[in-house]
């Protein structure tokens, strides 16, 4: 099993299902010619030509109103937000036509559409660059949303979610991009879309989350376990529409302590959800306070590098969450 | 050196987003160089950009610390530059681990007295307790301020603390309903699932909303029910859809122009009257006047070759062949039969290839051949009455001309009115190809060959 970066995992997905599908094609902005900015799609255009891999004008309204119409008609459209953070002209589109096309024709019509976006800070993009707008889409029923955290998953719910009869949004992280590196297999698999993932096995606390968080998660888990035997129990939601509820309760009562972290604002986030799920399901098996570590209630990432850095969560401000929580 | 020196760190810079690592090309500077602020000390390699990192102080370079040709990641250090010592940077390092040590103290001092959450019970501790008969009381704590968390409950039960447990069964009975009805709905999530799928794999093939798309509708045998008394429903035919799609298809994609003029039919109206029923006699067709238009028309391309066209959007592609393509209108459709290399046919051949196509039309005998090839469209909008119309451009071709009824006029002729059969000519254009000028020539072509039409003119 070659050992390959995270955006290595996600082109390779889309080479693959474009591979076996002549359905399945890809619309951005700068995914041609260029490759993507950040080279996610590169190689693509060379080996499958101008119109299955198309740059398109900047107006993401467009990119996704083209990926909705095409996929209605039977097309398999992976449509390329640069950043998520332009992906907001386009959310008309997302939420009122491709979420709601199934229910709307009485299930006639579906709209089988792939939206990937970049999201996340960390990465010196200001306002701009650096957004998570999770908290936007979610909760908007007819939509599913996956934001994995490892390359191996990066592959195999983008290959998931281009098979998906249903629209999915495909959140990677561009901090991950470059950062994560592991074994991820050649050969085509798939990882179920609504499926959570159990990282690490633990008895102390529980750590839920997705993303680039998870990153940090697990290397405080690592030193906390070498340095204070504090065993961390670590679950990375991968999906986070529509979350898999049993993962979580599970996870929750394994150690009665439960710690939610992602990078989106923490005032209504899907942390707020996973803790009310918590509450309904499992309140008598609770040993202290759900709590949240996530991105600040401010209105953006500021551009200033110890500004962001204050802004951005690490794996000392994980650890130090998880200290405490351990310590209650 | 190093007493009176102080060694300033270099990291490797963010140099683009995303990147987290950069490989470093070739150094610059060697240690014992001098090195002024923002002067490039290395370059550097990444998938994304190369560049050269700026110095961010003056100094001499002291150490290298990563060799060519290595990759480094973001905010590691590279070098280290020698600089003057500053006075309060010396200082300031030398007052933190004070504070550091007196934070750290406060900790520790806390945690082994406080016991303010003795009596603080988490609902997981109370579950617990209750389900195995303990007294809490007697449960050591070691969470913050003393609380007994659920793992020392755990503990204690392990430690075969849990010695209440005969004396109190009906707490045991009383706890257990507690966690029951929490476990209930999970269990019920799959098979209402399950039975979800298969009622839409149910659904799957029946399609009752939408508009139109590229698939042949069913074609309507039966009178089809539904509506109420102030409606009711026509099932689209084939033909319509497919007349449906191309006007949509046109009318969205090329930009239509529209003009028209007057043409002045009295001799044409004359030579025709005096020919028809000997012509009729000899051929067995009607000589109709669309034939001497087509004439006209064809004659006019022939002049003005870009009127026989094609836009492709990064050309445009010029047809040598004159194929007419002829509206002809039934109750519930209009088809465009093609008459085939115009150019080459005199008005009597045209007039018999055009009732020729016309009764294949009727008779619902077209090919599929008599309906391609067509490169310009003519509509005889007349024989319906109509005296102006603004057609619709047959896609992809680059117009569309009309032929309106011919009207008696008053029209003034040398400061004198006279009686005159006159027509109109409408002609709609893709003005991505066409502009008026050319259109304008064009049809003012049109308009002298038809005017041109005398007794003398022949029409084989």
């Amino acid at each position: 099993m070659p050992v390959m970066e995270y955006i290595d995992a996600i082109r390779l997905a889309m080479k693959e299902e474009m591979e076996r599908d002549e359905n399945v094609f890809v619309l951005g902005e700068d995914v041609g010619v260029k490759g993507g900015v950040f080279t996610t799609t590169k190689g693509l255009q060379e080996q499958f030509g101008e119109l299955r891999v198309m740059d398109t004008p900047l107006a993401e309204s467009a990119i996704a109103g083209v990926a909705i119409g095409a996929a209605m008609y039977g097309m398999k459209p992976i449509a390329e937000m640069q950043y998520s953070d332009f992906m907001l002209p386009a959310t008309n589109q997302i939420i009122s036509e491709a979420a709601k096309i199934r229910y709307r024709s009485n299930n006639d019509w579906s709209c089988p559409v792939v939206v990937r976006a970049p999201i996340g800070g960390g990465i010196f993009g200001g306002l701009y660059h650096s957004q998570c707008p999770e908290s936007i889409f979610f909760g908007t029923p007819g939509l599913k949303i996956v934001a994995p955290y490892s390359a191996y998953d990066a592959k195999g719910l983008l290959k998931a979610a281009v098979r998906d009869p249903d629209p999915v949004l495909f959140f990677e992280n561009k901090k991950c991009y470059k950062l994560i590196k592991e074994d991820v297999p050649e050969d085509d698999y798939i990882v179920p879309i609504g499926k959570a993932n159990v990282l690490r096995e633990g008895t102390d606390i529980t750590v839920i989350g997705y993303s680039l968080p998870l990153h940090f998660a697990m290397q405080a888990a690592a030193e906390l376990e070498a340095e204070q035997g504090i065993s961390a129990h670590i679950l990375d939601l991968r999906t986070i529409q529509p979350l898999d509820r049993e993962a979580i309760i599970e996870s929750a009562r394994k150690t009665g302590k439960v710690l939610i972290v992602h990078e989106d604002n923490k005032t209504g986030g899907v942390g707020a959800e996973v803790a009310a799920i918590i509450s309904e399901e499992c309140l008598f098996e609770l040993d202290a306070p759900i709590q949240r570590l996530c991105g600040p209630d401010v209105p953006a990432m500021p551009i200033s590098p110890p500004m962001e850095k204050f802004f951005m969560l690490s794996k000392d401000k994980v650890k130090e969450a998880m200290t405490q929580l351990a310590l209650f | 050196m190093p007493s009176n020196k102080q060694l300033t760190d270099v990291v490797m810079p963010q140099l683009a987003e995303s990147l987290v690592s950069a490989t470093i090309g070739k150094w610059l500077k060697k240690p014992g160089d001098k090195v002024e602020q923002y002067e490039p000390i290395c370059e550097v390699i990444t998938d994304k950009v190369n560049a050269e990192i700026p110095s961010t102080l003056d100094g001499i370079m002291g150490e290298l610390l990563a060799e060519e040709g290595q990759e480094i990641s973001v905010g590691t250090v590279i070098c280290r530059i020698e600089t003057e010592p500053t006075p309060s940077a010396a200082t300031a390092s030398g007052e933190q681990p004070k504070a550091e040590a007196g934070q750290s103290a406060g900790v520790t001092t806390a945690e082994t007295t406080d016991s303010s959450q003795r009596h603080r019970y988490s609902p997981a501790v109370q579950t617990l307790a209750a389900e195995h008969g303990i007294d809490l009381r007697s449960v050591p704590g070691t969470g913050l301020g003393g609380r007994i968390t659920r793992k020392d409950v755990l503990a204690f039960i392990e430690n075969g603390g849990a010695g209440a447990l005969a004396l109190a069964p009906s707490t045991t009975t009383a706890a257990v309903p507690q966690s029951v009805p929490v476990q209930q709905p999970q269990v019920q999530v799959a098979p209402g699932g399950i039975s979800a799928d298969l009622s839409r794999a149910a659904f799957e093939p029946v399609r009752h909303s939408g508009l139109h798309l590229t698939e042949t509708p069913r074609i309507p045998t039966i009178e089809v029910e539904g509506g109420d008394r102030s409606e009711y429903f026509i099932d689209v035919t084939p033909i319509r859809n497919t007349i449906a799609t191309r006007m949509r298809q046109s009318v969205s994609e090329i930009p239509h122009g529209w003009m028209m003029i007057e043409v002045d039919v009295t001799n044409l109206v004359q030579l025709r009257n005096k020919i028809k029923d000997e012509f009729k006699k000899k051929e067995g067709v009607n000589l109709t006047y669309l034939a001497f238009l087509l004439k006209a028309v064809v004659s006019a391309i022939k002049d003005y070759p870009i009127m026989n066209s094609v836009w492709a959007v990064d050309k445009i592609i010029v047809k040598r062949d004159i194929n007419i393509s002829l509206a002809v209108g039934t109750e519930d459709s209009v088809l465009t039969p093609v008459i085939k290399k115009a150019d080459q046919k005199n008005i009597a051949g045209l007039a018999r290839e055009i009732e020729d196509l016309a009764s294949k039309v009727r008779a619902g005998k077209l090919k599929l051949d008599d309906m391609q090839g067509g490169t310009f469209t003519v509509n005889n909008t007349g024989s319906f009455g109509s005296i102006l119309t603004q057609p619709i451009i047959n896609y992809p071709q680059a117009a569309i001309l009309t032929f309106e009824s011919i009207v008696k006029k008053p029209v003034v002729i040398n400061d004198m009115i006279a009686v005159r059969s006159m027509a109109n000519l409408c002609l709609s254009l893709d003005h991505r190809i066409l502009d008026g000028v050319i259109c304008g020539r064009f049809m003012q072509r049109v308009k002298d060959n038809m005017e041109s039409y005398s007794l003398d003119t022949q029409v084989y």
